[in-house]
């Protein structure tokens, strides 16, 4: 694995390699990296929570991590992301971790970049780390993927976690099922009723609300929302003895998830942004080893 | 007589103690061309199965797989082998063993006896390129020098604990159990 750009490019060999590989940094054992790497980490869109992430996976990893401030970077000159990259990499860089607006923004570096690609984000297309703690996430606690029925609902046409996590889950064999209004449902054959779907889902994976994206529509309010296609107490309560409930967070109480749920027994919420800590480890491990 | 027993791995944590056996099964063999699993009943053989399907999921192909019933007193757990050694009763190979890898999975590696006779009715039936063992655990106390290229999980126990194996195909559910006899 010489990259981590999209789900669609890793074998489920590949990806159970990291979630095998997080387990192990989970219980404790140390990477085994021949050197110090020097890492930046680009967020030309902010996001506090992944690039924190990562910063603590590259310390305890102990990488270097060299600042870039995209908003203080020639980008802004107009520079494009090949040159930035490239220019990165001349620097002595061994890998970048991005995050843009653009979708796809990294097929101009497949070319001509010998520094490692981590892709944290393209525009409305995947988010592959966050993809990959949600795995890991569902494989900790069940210990399989076959079988299992695993509900995302929100936002789906422009989630960019429901577009790498169900690529990823159907090869794993997980029977995936989409809830959200019509209007929301994009290219997805969606459900629009948690009838039905909550009774037998093993996992409920619920997607933030974009305000920013869907305030301008009208019809939109948070309490209805809610109340037709959030998680409540009452729904909550129908959920399988084992199941779950989880969310890439940031998380709009009392909108996709009543408040109270959120640190509820069923909840992995914020156990998934500390197992985010192990699989972006194991990412970049992998990808830095590959680089021996 | 009294019983205690302490839970050493619940549903979840053994799944995922054979997610990690099928990937190292891959990642050592190259693939799984060559290899075919041999589940010894009864529990082995559940195993294995399961370890097929992982194994399937990850590859995206079958592994050929067959199964060893071997007979021994084993309603007793307690004690070591005391009357003879275990015997093969029935083979269920349907591949030609010549130049294949063959994997034998069991549920419990103690004594190394039952693999010692699994190992003989392999080799009878021809020539594998190499004989490997998978178990879900390692209990210690080996009397032969047998040991497994994959364990889920090393449990020193002493020679008077019984390790007990639920399967849920089995027994309704995932669990393995250690229990004091005093």
């Amino acid at each position: 694995m010489k990259n981590l750009l999209s789900m669609e490019h890793l074998t489920n060999r590949e990806l159970i390699s990291i979630i095998l590989r997080a387990e192990e940094f989970e219980r404790g054992e140390q990477p085994t990296l021949a050197r110090s790497y020097n890492i930046a980490n680009l967020f030309f869109e902010p996001s506090t929570r992944t690039s924190t992430s990562f910063e603590m996976a590259e310390r305890k990893l102990g990488c270097t991590i060299i600042p870039f401030d995209a908003n203080f970077s020639s980008a802004l000159k107009g520079e494009t992301m090949y040159d930035t990259v490239k220019t990165l990499e001349m620097i002595g860089l061994d890998a970048v971790v991005i995050r843009a607006k653009e979708d796809e923004y990294y097929n101009e570096l497949l070319e001509g970049i010998n520094v490692a690609v981590i892709n944290a984000g393209d525009g409305a297309g995947q988010h592959p780390s966050q993809s990959l703690l949600d795995l890991y996430t569902i494989h900790k606690e069940f210990g399989q993927f076959e079988g299992l029925n695993v509900t995302i609902a929100g936002d789906i046409s422009h989630s960019r976690v429901a577009k790498s996590n169900a690529i990823a889950l159907r090869n794993l064999g997980v029977n995936v099922r989409y809830l959200c209004p019509p209007e929301w449902a994009g290219d997805f054959e969606a459900h629009h009723s948690w009838d039905g779907l909550i009774e037998d889902s093993d996992v409920v994976m619920l997607l933030r609300v974009q305000h920013e994206r869907h305030a301008v529509n009208s019809g939109f309010s948070k309490e209805s929302y809610h109340e037709q296609y959030g998680l409540t107490v009452e729904r909550a309560s129908k959920m399988k003895k084992n199941a779950i409930i989880m969310h890439p967070a940031p998380v709009n109480r009392d909108v996709e998830i009543t408040s109270e749920l959120v640190e509820s027994e069923r909840s992995r919420i914020f156990s998934q942004v500390r197992n985010g800590v192990y699989v972006r480890m194991a990412i970049l491990e992998t990808i830095l080893k590959g680089r021996e | 007589m009294s019983e205690k027993f302490t839970e050493l791995l619940d549903g979840p944590s053994m799944n995922r103690a054979i997610t990690r056996i099928a990937h190292e099964i891959i990642e050592r063999n190259k693939g799984i061309d060559e290899c075919i699993l041999v589940g010894i009943k009864t529990r082995g053989d559940y195993l294995a199965k399961r370890l097929a399907d992982r194994i399937k999921m990850i590859e995206g192909k079958p592994i050929r797989t067959g199964e060893l019933d071997i007979t021994l007193y084993r309603d007793d757990l307690s004690k070591k082998y005391e009357t003879g050694e275990p015997r093969v009763k029935d083979v269920d190979i349907n591949y030609v063993v010549e130049n294949q890898k063959i994997i034998l999975v069991d549920d419990v590696l103690f004594t190394g006896r039952t693999i010692r006779a699994a190992l003989d009715a392999v080799m009878d039936l021809g020539r594998p390129s190499q004989i490997q063992l998978a178990v879900l655990i390692d209990r210690g106390h080996r009397e032969l020098p047998i040991r497994a290229d994959y364990v889920g999980k090393n449990i020193p126990t002493s020679s008077t604990e019984q390790i007990v194996v639920n399967i849920s195909e089995v027994d309704g559910e995932d669990k393995v159990t250690l229990h004091k006899m005093d």
